[in-house]
């Protein structure tokens, strides 16, 4: 039995998709640090006076300028709408729409100015309003403290307000409630999901807009429209709609612009663009040319008039509004202020000195950003950011040396003016420089190592595939497996070097992948270099491999791909709760289907055949039930507002009617007491719960009291809230002791079963020594030896299995008991433990789920091995596709039946405090409580997997005592999973292909989400929808194959047991 | 023999997907608002009659299983009452499979059952017409190498269109496009009509082009 090559070719194979994973999320996944720090008043980054100015009264950083601001944002206002050409004869229906805005800017130039307001991708609006609001870039994720809310942990603009006593007024899109919680003086959300509604944001505004202006109880008010974005999404630009919408905003704009007071800054933003077909989220020039109108009833600007509108990034906002009303800039912003704002009245010395100290504070915060950021991570390039700094310095420098001038009195020269000019330029060109450094590390994808992650991803799969053919056949694993982990380590060592020499640093990733494809490319070489014989397996194959092959793989293969098309689109996968079980029960059907097909059901001339039939049958009916109960615990998404997230989800504590809560209590520790009585009832009908071994003992006696650390757990947790101030302490005290508990006998459990994981029973020495005869008088010292003597001690149990089970006589020799299932056995109690362990963390009425759970998947490997047997497969070492697939799809059905969905605010973080009432010291235990309640049926799925090929062994033995008598004696004796140790060559290929078509299966789904991500990275959704996907698909994927390696290495650890076992009973 | 034989089939299948298309056009010129989509209830119930009736005239006419036995009236009675009870169970059968698919439960219940009774008009009646009640010649038929005659072979391609159609139906039902179509059970039971029809169509085509390979066993 070759264990060690086994388990080594599949972490290979694993590894293979882990350096994929790594690589493709480095291209695809930008990440952002977030910080938490915020800037004060009290910072020392304030402009040093120069002549003439002393503090301002309420000054914060600079003197506050403009006492109050309208910030108007129209969704989707593309710069071609606010543009207005009277030159146009024939103008498209949105095209010269927004003319009040033209004849303001053409009227008063110096009050009021349009520019181009460019978006940073994704321009989808819940990252433009971060982007406007905290002056950075948001990515997909910013790793932050929090990942159960929306709200924007960093500092930003409103914050800033309303910790330096601003009022803050906002009305509509309500997306503006979950990023800003609580931080508005008053506020009108309207719904903003509807994308078809055109009109009930809008209009809601429009009622509250201008009594709010006029009441005046405002500093800063914010109205965010939604109509015209809405019209672009079901319309599209050109469309008269559009056309009567921007109509609309136009008479808003005059309206308001009449209720505004002479000292109030008006800001008309769009927050992105749109397409021809009126979408946006990518960054295509259409979509981040966005408009920005800038209005105040006192001169704001210069009497130049530039010929084409400036284009301003949509991060300058932030500063230039937090130093315009006297607030300090956020701390996480690298947006420059626009600097005509700043100028004033005056002449162009102390105009241009003005905006030098504006510019000054911008500085010196984007300066120390980039320190702290640095500090806290090493994403942005370290040459750069030398470079900057020299730039920051010199520029400070001459800044200080100006003003020391300025100081000195004395009219402004035309030498002074010229150096003063040149330093703004420094300032800007160290700003821009700045934020394209930014720009570059977190806002772009790299489409190359995008492309080699997904082909390596898909290589691996081919791999499997191949492998797990060839492993039924002759598998030297020195061909198959050293000399490619040779070529690996060659090919990293190589491209390690490379890197060296090249004086780059070193990227682990890279090199990892450099590795991992180059003992791909060993494997195929050497799959190519010399096709092994088929001499074994030429015998058992079917007569026409081609069409053989062709029906085997027709339904799981179609299956399959069902389910790996559905993940390109983001309907589907929103859906996919529902697609997993739909695709499950097809596949069960067919496989029926099938049979009854084939003629293999209802062989109507044998009765017992009849019964057999009927069994089927009745799995199926249990197996579609299951399915169908287990859509009771799911979970909604924010994508479908109509779903009713399901009440079992809600821990116990929170019911309010005390009989309610009773009755579900008795019904989860029905259901938890249910789950250890299945165990013990089908261990005692294999006979693998006799004996005093230790895993037996925990068993009888751990399992009960598993149980009831766990009642007792939620019992306490559930009436936590009832409990006098008096109990408060042992609430506390248990809260923590139970769990602990559970978790420690768990792992006792655990460990047993790895230390003796053998549930065989042998009651008597002398008896059972007398009761194998064997033909040898010495001790059998060959493995050849040892295989006559195995089928013996078999027999002997087989017949005192039977005797007991009669009740008859006992004068029968017995030699061991639950020798036929001791494979599974320890599987089972393994499974069994996770399955309290992982419940444990879940809320109460999941342990439903749970028993839902285990009952499905016993139903559909108890289908599969009837399945197996009335097709009359020749071939009982391999475990066929459909399995493999049903059993993949399960593991995916039950992530979302337990009460999970693959985004961020669905994941229980309760989890993380089951046992842990008052918080961490590290990140490493939470992470792994959530990590294993997130995963949950991938693990129990991924562990049980091994039952796949044990299971139809297992169901040899005979289901009743009665159906035995009836048999003849004579007819060979069932031998079950002492038939897999027979052939240990073949029953270590029979591990090794299982493990790696489950490989290939999960495989195959997770390039499927990679695929996704990579082809719609421009779609609207891929924030939404595919990133996360592909994040829980990948993360998944790790945990799965990490957990079948587990499962298999326990059942290769049951093997090496039992040899000993074997061998101990040799020298009787 | 046989292409005469196959002359009737495509006789009866042509009146059937005639029947079919009268449903979506005659109605409207009695009913006011009357849709396919706008009133899919009531196109339901007219189709499931519609087909019911028009399999049973034609096979009162075509009579493709004769038997040689005389039948007395009561014998005919029992059977005409034990079809109906198959076609009732057969009714509730598919509601539950279609519920366990992941149909809602409570709600829409009526529209759930009347697809149902749609399935079950495509399927079981045809059967029941062809086979009679009688659920040994049902499997037979149902298998490999089991159809005797062409009728066998028709039955067996217009029940499996007819439930792959259903089937494929489901899929753009998760879809966010917001089209009426969308809605539960309009799709499933379009997609069962219109695999219905396809599978009428193919049935006569598929059979003549095999008519060499096709052999039957006599009974």
């Amino acid at each position: 039995m070759q264990r060690w090559p086994v388990l080594l070719f599949l972490a290979w194979a694993g590894s293979l998709f882990f350096c994929g994973i790594g690589l493709f999320t480095s291209g695809f996944l930008l990440m952002r640090i977030e910080l938490t720090n915020r800037s004060s008043c009290a910072d020392p980054l304030g402009a040093p006076a120069w002549a003439g100015q002393g503090p301002a009264p309420g000054a914060c950083w600079l003197p506050r300028r403009v006492p109050k601001a309208v910030l108007l944002i129209i969704d989707a206002l593309t710069f071609d709408f606010a543009r207005f050409d009277p030159a146009k004869d024939r103008p498209r229906p949105y095209e010269n729409k927004l003319g009040f805005l033209h004849q303001l800017s053409s009227s008063q130039p110096r009050h009021a100015r349009l520019y181009r307001f460019r978006a940073d991708p994704p321009t989808t609006t819940m990252q433009r309003i971060k982007g406007i609001t905290t002056g950075s870039l948001p990515t997909f994720i910013d790793v932050g403290s929090n990942f159960a809310s929306y709200a924007i942990q960093e500092d930003n603009l409103l914050s800033q307000l309303v910790q330096n006593g601003r009022r803050v007024v906002f009305m509509g899109d309500d997306t503006w409630d979950g990023l800003f919680p609580q931080k508005f003086f008053r506020s009108y959300f309207f719904p903003s999901f509807n994308v078809k509604d055109l009109h009930t944001v809008d209009d809601g505004i429009l009622q509250h807009l201008y009594p709010t202006v006029d009441g005046g109880e405002w500093d800063l008010l914010i109205a965010h429209f939604l109509g015209v974005d809405h019209c672009g999404h079901k319309h599209g630009p050109d469309h008269p709609e559009m056309a009567k919408k921007l109509t609309q905003m136009n008479e808003m704009l005059r309206s308001l612009v009449d209720h505004l007071g002479n000292d109030t800054l008006l800001l008309v933003a769009g927050d992105h663009g749109m397409t021809e077909t009126g979408d946006h989220g990518g960054d295509s020039e259409k979509e981040v040319n966005a408009a920005l109108f800038v209005y105040s009833k006192r001169p704001l600007f210069g009497a130049r008039l530039p010929e084409e509108p400036e284009t301003v990034p949509q991060v300058n906002l932030v500063p230039t509004l937090a130093l315009l009303l006297g607030v300090p800039i956020p701390y996480s912003s690298i947006g420059e202020v626009m600097a005509e704002l700043f100028s004033g009245d005056g002449d162009a010395a102390s105009a241009a000195l003005r905006q030098l100290s504006a510019y000054h504070v911008n500085a010196r915060q984007v300066d120390r950003f980039l320190h702290s950021y640095s500090l806290a991570a090493q994403d942005l390039p370290a040459p750069r950011l030398r470079h900057l700094r020299g730039l920051f310095s010199a520029a400070v420098e001459e800044h200080a040396q100006l003003l020391g001038r300025v100081r000195e009195g004395g009219p402004p020269s035309p030498e002074l003016q010229a150096r003063l000019g040149r330093l703004v330029g420094r300032f800007q060109h160290y700003l821009r420089e700045a934020r394209a450094v930014c720009m570059e590390s977190w806002a772009r994808f790299h489409p190359l190592r995008m492309v080699a992650g997904c082909a390596l991803i898909a290589a691996s799969c081919l791999l499997c595939c191949l492998a797990s053919e060839l492993a039924a056949l002759d598998f030297p694993y020195r061909r198959r497996l050293l000399y490619p982990l040779l070529w690996g380590l060659a090919g990293a060592a190589l491209l390690g070097l490379g890197h060296l020499l090249a004086r780059e640093g070193l990227d682990l990733l890279l090199v990892a992948s450099g590795g991992a494809a180059a003992s791909q490319l060993g494997f195929f070489w050497h799959l190519g270099g010399r096709r092994p014989l088929p001499a074994r397996g030429a015998g058992v194959r079917p007569p026409g491999p081609s069409a053989g092959l062709w029906q085997r793989l027709a339904l799981p293969m179609g299956a399959l791909l069902l389910r790996c098309g559905a993940m390109f689109s983001d309907s589907f996968v929103v859906a996919e709760a529902r697609v997993a079980p739909f695709l499950l029960a097809s596949l069960a059907v067919l496989l029926v289907g099938r049979l009854l097909w084939r003629g293999q059901l209802a062989a109507l001339e044998a009765p017992r055949q009849h019964k057999k039939s009927w069994q089927v049958l009745c799995l199926l009916a249990a197996l579609l039930a299951c399915l169908r109960l287990s859509s009771l615990f799911h979970q909604c998404r924010e994508e479908t507002p109509l779903c009713q997230p399901s009440p079992l989800l809600a821990p116990l504590a929170g019911l309010p009617s005390a009989q309610a809560k009773n009755l579900s209590y008795l019904l989860c520790v029905a259901s938890l007491a249910g789950l250890v009585y299945a165990l013990r009832r089908w261990l005692r009908h294999c006979g693998n719960l006799n004996g005093s071994g230790p895993l037996v003992l925990f068993v009888r006696w751990a399992f009960p009291l598993l149980a009831l650390c766990v009642a007792c757990y939620w019992a306490v947790a559930s009436g936590a809230e009832d409990t006098l101030g008096k109990l408060q302490e042992p609430v506390q005290a248990a809260l923590e002791g139970f769990p602990r508990a559970a978790y420690g006998l768990a792992c006792l459990g655990l460990l047993l079963a790895l230390w003796e994981p053998l549930t065989v029973f042998v009651p008597d020495g002398r008896e059972a020594a007398g009761a194998i005869v064997t033909p040898y008088q010495r001790a059998p010292s060959s493995q050849a030896d040892l295989l006559h003597v195995i089928p013996q001690i078999y027999r002997r149990m087989q017949e005192s299995l039977k005797s007991q089970l009669d009740g008859g006589e006992r004068g029968a020799p017995v030699a061991a008991y639950g020798l036929g299932s001791v494979y599974s056995a320890a599987l089972l109690v393994v499974l069994t433990l996770l399955g309290f362990l992982l419940l444990l963390l879940h809320s109460e009425r999941l342990s439903l789920a749970f028993l839902l759970l285990f009952l499905e998947a016993f139903v559909l490997l108890r289908l599969h091995a009837w399945v197996g047997r009335l097709a009359g497969d020749a071939e009982p070492f391999v475990v066929p596709w459909d399995a493999v697939t049903s059993w993949a799809l399960a593991a995916t059905q039950f992530f979302y039946s337990t009460g999970h969905q693959p985004v961020f605010p669905a994941i229980h973080w309760n989890a993380a405090f089951v046992g842990f009432q008052q918080g961490h010291s590290s990140h490493l235990v939470p992470a792994l409580l959530v990590g294993a309640n997130t995963f949950t049926s991938y693990i129990l799925f991924a562990v049980g997997c091994p039952l796949l090929l044990l299971w139809p062994f297992v169901c040899e033995a005979p289901s009743s005592p009665r159906r035995r008598l009836k048999e003849e004696l004579c007819e060979e004796e069932p031998m079950m999973e002492m038939r897999l140790r027979e052939s240990p060559e073949r029953f270590s290929a029979a591990l090794l292909q299982l493990g790696l078509k489950y490989l290939f299966v999960l495989g195959m789904q997770l390039l499927a989400c990679v695929g996704a991500a990579m082809v719609l990275r421009r779609h609207l959704m891929v924030w939404k929808v595919f990133a996360p996907k592909f994040l829980f698909e990948a993360l998944g994927f790790v945990v799965s194959s990490v957990c079948l390696l587990l499962g298999i290495s326990l059942v290769l650890r049951v093997d090496c047991a039992l040899s000993a076992w074997f061998q101990r009973l040799r020298p009787r | 023999m046989k292409d005469t034989e196959i002359k009737r089939l495509l006789f009866a299948h042509i009146v059937c997907v005639f029947s079919i298309i009268l449903t979506t056009i005659v109605p409207p010129l009695f009913l006011e608002n009357f849709s396919v989509l706008g009133t899919h209830l009531i196109w339901l119930c007219i189709c499931s009659i519609c087909v019911t009736t028009v399999n049973i005239i034609l096979y009162i006419i075509l009579k493709p299983n004769p038997s040689s036995k005389r039948i007395s009236l009561a014998h005919k009675i029992t059977k005409f009452l034990k079809c109906c009870v198959f076609f009732f169970i057969s009714c509730i059968l598919f509601h539950g499979i279609i519920v366990l698919y992941g149909a809602p439960l409570i709600e829409s219940v009526l529209e759930t059952f009347l697809f149902a009774v749609l399935l079950s008009t495509f399927t079981t009646l045809h059967c029941l017409c062809i086979l009679g009640p009688n659920i040994q010649a049902w499997i037979r038929v149902f298998s490999k190498n089991g159809a005797m005659s062409i009728w066998d072979n028709s039955l067996q391609i217009t029940t499996m269109c007819s439930i792959v159609g259903a089937w494929f139906g489901a899929f753009p039902i998760p879809l966010d496009w917001d089209r009426p179509w969308q809605i539960w059970p309009i799709s499933c039971s379009l997609g069962a009509t219109f695999g219905y029809v396809a599978g009428l169509i193919i049935a006569p085509l598929w059979i003549y082009w095999n008519r060499k390979q096709l052999t039957y066993k006599s009974r």
